[in-house]
């Protein structure tokens, strides 16, 4: 492609406050994206990435400041201009969409005026022909009857129609670069797959350089004709897209593929252990009804039945909404079941009373998505880990022990005790939180997302810490996760989740390459670059 | 939302019969007798008795309550045993001060903390920040008194800009109306505009960290429109609870400030008729003071599902 390029950046380097662990969140780095091109900008968490986007858009925060190098949008510095002239710029020559369809919406305005907004910041246009405008560009990126539709309000949408309204937003005055930060991060799969395909479509369509942004090698695989790959803020390899994801020249770049989670599942003995979970007929419905308000009801599981055995991984899968975390709530009995049973090592858990709750929640226990906001920042890791063996009457020293032990179990120091959360990664409080669950030694471990929230590097060694420990307590684990790269690997048998149903279930590897439901089949074509097999033709 | 307005109102009949109740058995459990205080220092026994018989006073409680309770449904809040006035009259003439100067004073205090703490917050950590919270710990621990005499001595003393006291009824004239209510006023409203402030930096702070503020700046909207399309309606829930709140407390301060400034408004018809036992005169009153409280947060509730179309009821 040898026309203008839309964007060129050129040895850009943007400081970090003095404060920070390093010096420039990025550091001199050059890229090109040309007229009709997508360039995937990748990289784990902290590599810069979203950083660089920002910069160009002139919306960095205040902290960060590009000392160096150029950001030229058709030829023009976005980095000199004026804060008046990136105004004109934004929305016109250079739009924007993020990760977060939920929250980058404004909650309290009508979809329709947050589209014409663009039209009425930057065009002449009457009210009426910006209202004409903007179902136009609604049906351009094929939303459901837009007439109606315009006067929603953002919550009123789902979240792929949420994320075509952003797009709309981006699009309606044909910007030359759109720029994409993880914008299909937070959707389901299948609704990933209509969003990437429109994005695709939109910027054949239109001849729009499309600079995207995600850590999701699928995506990328999916997308991408060229690939700049990011580590700490430099540029650590870039090609072509092929050249990239199958014959990776940098030890950086074949990590990350290495870790990059086969959809083919592993050959799997089937367990025969004692049974640990069994779970039969369980209904939760959600809703009340009430004097003069109507009913509103949700059926999150209905006549759901499941094994699990001792020693054996059952994976649930399913997209949001499916009741995947609903299940798993009531057999740790944070939630109460509407019916049915639950029973743990044939003991009747289901209609427990509270007074006889306690001694239960020993044997189960939940590793949660967010690694994040799932320890008490006030508290540190030693007093987090001993907690819930002191409440069962372990002395405190003894538990102390156990905590140091756990922590070198989950590859981490015995003095890490003495920290807070905040002094730690993402990775490492994941381990954290998997130690936390240890420190009772249940019978039943549940991973709830446990991974999800993880950069691929990373997921792969908790992924093996949880596969290590399941083997050495013998634990029933259930992982739940709505990605079937994960779950392709870690998981000896499989049930797959639609509102609130169980569609299908069976061993691992048959339900991959034998899918009997059609939602199972949907699910599984709509995992992104399903095809690919990541640095398949490097030299072993 | 029609049927929740109805139920909403509906709601109140209880409250208010509470309140009712309440305030019947109180005025009748504290000492103090009205009829001896009509009839005056020298009355005899017979005379006290026979006032007692022409107030009502004499027949069992359970029968007065009736009596009152089926008087106000038909709109007759009784005579005041102090003023011979009907206290339906009374409250009327009342009513204008008290309103007009909670009315001004919750407008200037809107007027000046929000778009006061709008800025705090575009401008955190900023000198203009540090000032107008500097401002508001001054507004929080200056009495109403201190700053009420400040601004007479400044306006009304010093510079003759304004009178000292006193209360002109709209109808005869919006400046004589207006002049002496300003300065009340404003001394209300400086301990509530340091409390609105701070929520509203607080709230606006929140709401500028969100992804829809960036999406709005990437549209290319400029800042100000930022902050007044996006920022500050988002923001508004827990301001316009505080401002709710705040005019209750207000209107339930009136007790206080209309003795300070003699604002012949109902505080201090309150003082009179608690001084006098004007049994009538007090129910009624407090009657008023919850309903108007109770219309208050049903406002407050009303406007919240104005402000966000996520919140229905």
């Amino acid at each position: 492609m040898s026309q203008e390029n839309v964007l060129e950046v050129k040895n850009l380097t943007v400081r970090l406050p003095k404060s920070a662990d390093r010096t420039n969140a990025v550091e001199d780095i050059s890229f090109t994206v040309a007229p009709g091109e997508i360039v995937c900008v990748v990289g784990e968490s902290g590599s810069g990435k979203s950083v660089t986007a920002s910069a160009v858009m002139g919306l960095l925060p205040e902290a960060l400041k590009p000392s160096s190098g150029e950001t030229l949008l058709q030829g023009e510095d976005t980095l000199k201009a004026s804060k008046t002239r990136l105004r004109d710029l934004r929305g016109t020559r250079m739009a924007m969409i993020f990760q977060e369809p939920m929250t980058a919406l404004n909650p309290v305005t009508r979809v329709g005026e947050q589209i014409s907004e663009v039209l009425e910041i930057h065009t002449d246009l009457s009210a009426s022909e910006r209202r004409a405008r903007a179902i136009e560009i609604m049906e351009a990126v094929h939303l459901p009857d837009p007439e109606k539709m315009i006067d929603s309000f953002p919550h009123q949408l789902s979240g792929g129609q949420r994320q075509r309204i952003m797009i709309a937003i981006a699009l309606v005055l044909d910007p030359a670069l759109l720029i994409a930060d993880e914008p299909t991060t937070a959707l389901d799969v299948t609704t990933q797959a209509q969003i990437l395909k429109l994005i695709k479509e939109m910027q054949e369509r239109r001849g729009t350089g499309v600079l995207f942004i995600t850590h999701d090698f699928g995506v990328v695989a999916e997308i991408a004709d060229r690939i700049v790959v990011m580590q700490n803020g430099r540029i650590v390899e870039h090609g072509d897209r092929d050249d990239v994801l199958r014959r990776p020249k940098e030890p950086y770049t074949k990590m990350l593929m290495a870790s990059v989670p086969s959809m083919t599942p592993p050959e799997r003995v089937p367990r025969t252990g004692d049974m640990a979970v069994e779970v039969s007929k369980l209904d939760k419905i959600y809703g009340r009804t009430g004097w003069l308000s109507k009913d509103r009801i949700v059926h999150a599981a209905a006549d759901v039945n499941l094994h699990v055995r001792k020693g054996e991984t059952l994976g649930i899968v399913g997209e949001s909404g499916s009741g995947k975390s609903t299940v798993a709530r009531c057999i740790a009995r944070l939630i109460d079941p509407t019916s049915g049973s639950i029973s743990l090592h044939g003991i009747e858990i289901a209609n427990l009373p509270q007074s006889q709750l306690r001694a239960h929640r020993r044997r189960v226990q939940i590793v949660f998505q967010d690694p994040y906001r799932s320890l008490n920042p006030r508290r540190t890791i030693g007093q987090s880990l001993i907690e819930a063996p002191v409440n069962f009457g372990v002395p405190k020293e003894q538990a102390l022990q156990t905590a140091r032990d756990l922590m070198e179990l989950v590859g981490l120091s015995g003095d890490a005790l003495e920290r807070y959360p905040h002094q730690f990664s993402g990775g490492q409080r994941q381990r954290i939180c998997i130690a936390r669950a240890l420190t009772v030694e249940p019978d039943v471990l549940i991973a709830d997302e446990a991974v999800s929230a993880l950069d691929v590097s990373v997921q792969a060694q908790v992924l093996e810490l949880l596969d290590d420990i399941r083997e050495r307590y013998d634990l029933a684990m259930l992982f739940i996760t709505h990605d079937l790269r994960v779950a392709a690997q870690i998981c000896d048998r499989l049930i797959v989740m639609k509102k609130g149903v169980v569609v299908e279930q069976g061993p691992t590897k048959e339900v991959y390459s034998n899918p009997q439901h059609e939602y199972t089949r949907l699910l599984l074509e709509a995992a992104p670059g399903r095809d690919v097999t990541f640095g398949s033709d490097t030299a072993a | 939302m029609l049927s929740y307005l109805f139920r909403r109102l509906l709601a109140t009949i209880p409250v208010m019969l509470l309140v009712a109740v309440f305030v019947f058995m109180l005025l009748r459990l504290t000492p103090g007798d009205p009829a001896a205080i009509i009839a005056g220092d020298y009355a005899s026994d017979a005379q006290i008795a026979e006032i007692r018989g022409k107030l009502g006073l004499d027949k069992p409680l359970a029968v007065q309550f009736m009596v009152w309770i089926g008087n106000m449904f038909q709109g007759d809040f009784g005579e005041s045993f102090f003023y011979k006035k009907q206290v339906g009259e009374l409250i009327a003439a009342r009513l204008e001060p008290t309103l007009s100067l909670s009315l001004l004073t919750i407008f200037l205090t809107v007027c000046i903390a929000v778009p006061m703490g709008t800025l705090a917050a575009y401008r955190q950590g900023s000198w203009l920040d540090r000032g107008i919270m500097g401002f508001s710990v001054l507004g929080f621990s200056l009495p109403v008194f201190v700053i009420g005499y400040m601004l007479i001595y400044l306006f009304s003393i010093e510079l003759g800009w304004l009178p000292v006291q006193g209360y002109q009824r709209i109808g005869d004239g919006l400046w004589g109306w207006l002049s002496r209510l300003i300065l009340p006023s404003l001394a209300l409203s400086v301990v509530f505009v340091a409390f609105i402030a701070r929520m509203t930096r607080t709230s606006v702070l929140e709401v500028l960290g969100e992804d829809y503020i960036r999406t709005a700046r990437a549209k290319g909207q400029t800042e100000t429109r930022v902050l007044m399309r996006h920022a500050l309606r988002n923001a508004a829930v827990p301001i316009v609870t505080v401002i709710g709140l705040s005019f209750a407390i207000l209107i339930g301060g009136v007790v206080v400030t209309e003795s300070v400034f003699n604002l012949p408004g109902l505080g201090l018809l309150t003082v009179e008729a608690v001084l006098a036992r004007d049994f009538p005169t007090i129910q009624a009153v407090i009657l008023l003071f919850s309903f108007i409280y109770v219309l208050i947060n049903l406002a407050i509730d009303v406007s919240y599902t104005l402000l966000d179309p996520r919140i229905r009821y």
